[in-house]
């Protein structure tokens, strides 16, 4: 299994090696070795301390990232490596991702954090019009690939308007940059460290909401997984439901009930949402004949539109049924109306039976 | 506040008002931190009027703690914005650390009291009103009603699109089938 993803990242996306594709119903593609029970964010911070462990010049910054931060990611990085590599910025997004670029563009890894992703608007003309076309505008002479950038995203309760966003369909619609979302703890430390490891600049969006919520088993040593390519985390043959982050949870959830009811779903988490795994979604499509796609994000031109529309492109005589998204609603995300506005189990445990039914 | 000055928004602000000669106060606070950020990881210039200055702004610091001092500023501050017709830069800075001493509240009631404009008496009686008032005001805001579904989705625009009816619409239908699901205290 280790090989298997050894190879993957050598050889690059896109390259199908026999059997890399088919279904897998592990969970993480990981040997248990030593692991120990954890939350999000002590994984991420795991994730943190090996990527400046094994690379000297690898760098964490960003907005209050010394004390720790604000979620504790970065606790006891500051103590460890030292204030030249683990530093404060000032309080400016567009200053945060534009030094990042910079530092990654003489070759170090650059790990900038962004408060709540709900702020990284100030930063989008720098990760689009520079960050995502350093390389390509320069004819691959110059590249800013150590460029991670990290931001907590998604709902959380009680966020409001600016602490629940899910921004991530902007970001997809960049070529040049790399979008992923983890959705438990042992997802995010192997990711993080893929991401940040990843010869390109990369967006890392975390689910707020599990940084304390989601508990398992994470191996403490060094591991990675790979990015563009989508986990099968539950099989079934009636429907094939797809979603990252948080969501998944919930999607997970309707699974289960719509199970009662002899509706046998498939669950895939995306991960990567950019370049995103076609292959894998459009071979759980051919199986089932029906698709569903969840993200808390306003459901007009997020992500699963774009899911949608190469679906129906590609498994359009497959289809049994319309593709469903279950989405937010197309309102700035509510205080008091949160649960409206959620896509709640039931609202896709409603659109599971409508599509089996249709 | 004061690390919000860091923000590319702050220097287009300060430079558009200067430019439209608006006139326009700009309030900044600074009590040395962001979160956990001291100023020194924030900037290194000599506070936020050498920016104001760099702008072609007219800018002033003044202790925070004095409310007399504050007050005058901001009354001068808006005199000249107004006749002359140009931006204003007040840094509010805490010039020498606030210890109990210098809590400008008691400084300043220490001052109107020294006038025999104000009493203990006074003080106390008003501190009694006002707690009653804020209780009264805490009962009536935990029985107001949290507003109706239709919120939700009004003043997105002016009126709402046909996405958002249809959205609604399916959102009524959902509740209907799992009520639930829905906080009780929110009508539908």
């Amino acid at each position: 299994m280790a090989l298997r993803n050894i190879i993957g990242k050598r050889i690059g996306n896109g390259i199908g090696l026999v059997g890399r594709r088919s279904l897998s119903t592990a969970t993480c593609d990981v040997e248990n070795r030593n692991s120990k029970s954890m939350n999000l964010y002590s994984a991420i911070n795991q994730a943190l301390h090996l990527a400046l462990e094994t690379d000297p010049r690898a760098f964490v910054f960003g907005e209050d990232v010394s004390f720790g931060g604000v979620f504790r990611c970065t606790t006891g990085l500051a103590d460890r490596f030292g204030k030249a590599r683990v530093f404060n910025t000032p309080l400016c997004e567009q200053g945060i991702v534009g030094f990042g670029i910079g530092l990654a563009a003489m070759g170090n890894r650059a790990i900038a954090e962004i408060q709540f992703a709900d702020y990284i608007y100030p930063a989008f003309d720098q990760i689009v019009n520079e960050a995502a076309k350093f390389r390509y505008r320069s004819g691959n002479q110059f590249n800013c690939g150590g460029l991670t950038i990290r931001a907590p995203y998604g709902a959380v309760g009680h966020g409001g308007h600016y602490h629940s966003q899910s921004p991530e369909a902007f970001f997809c619609h960049v070529p040049g940059i790399k979008v992923v979302i983890p959705r438990s703890p042992r997802q995010a430390k192997g990711l993080l460290l893929s991401c940040i490891r990843d010869p390109n600049p990369v967006v890392f969006f975390e689910p707020k909401w599990l940084y304390r919520l989601a508990v398992e088993e994470v191996p403490e040593h060094d591991y990675m997984l790979p990015l563009s390519e989508a986990e099968v985390i539950r099989q079934g043959s009636d429907i094939t439901l797809v979603g990252w982050g948080a969501q998944l949870t919930i999607m997970e959830q309707a699974c289960i009930e719509a199970e009662k009811d002899g509706i046998s779903c498939e669950l895939i988490d995306l991960k990567t949402l950019m370049p995103w795994d076609k292959e894998t979604v459009e071979a759980s499509v051919r199986k089932t004949g029906r698709v569903l796609i969840s993200h808390e994000a306003p459901v007009t031109g997020g992500f699963g539109a774009e899911i949608s529309a190469s679906i129906v492109e590609r498994c359009f005589l497959r289809l049994e049924a319309p593709v469903a998204r279950v989405c937010g609603l197309d309102t700035p995300f509510p205080l008091v109306f949160e649960p409206f506005y959620m896509p709640s189990k039931n609202k896709v445990l409603d659109a599971i039976k409508a599509t089996v039914d249709y | 506040m004061v690390a919000g000055t860091s923000e590319g928004d702050f220097h287009a602000g300060l430079n558009f008002a200067a430019v439209m000669e608006a006139p326009v106060i700009f309030f900044c606070r600074n009590n040395g931190w962001a979160i956990s950020t001291n100023v020194s990881e924030q900037f290194r210039s000599d506070g936020i009027v050498v920016k104001g200055r760099a702008y072609g702004i007219r800018s002033i610091r003044v202790d925070r703690n004095d409310a007399l001092a504050v007050y005058s500023v901001v009354c001068a501050a808006r005199e000249m914005a107004i006749n002359e017709q140009r931006p204003i830069l007040i840094e509010l800075d805490e010039i020498v650390y606030w210890k109990n001493a210098r809590n400008p509240v008691n400084r300043f009631r220490n001052w109107v009291q020294n006038y025999g404009w104000w009493s203990e008496q006074q003080e106390t009686q008003l501190r009694n009103s006002v707690r009653k008032q804020l209780l009264e005001a805490i009962q009536v805001a935990e029985k107001t009603e949290k507003p109706p579904l239709s919120e939700m989705f009004s003043d997105v625009y002016d009126y709402p699109p046909s996405n958002l009816e249809e959205q609604e619409k399916h959102l009524r239908e959902t509740i209907t089938r799992h009520p639930n699901d829905y906080p009780s205290d929110i009508s539908v």
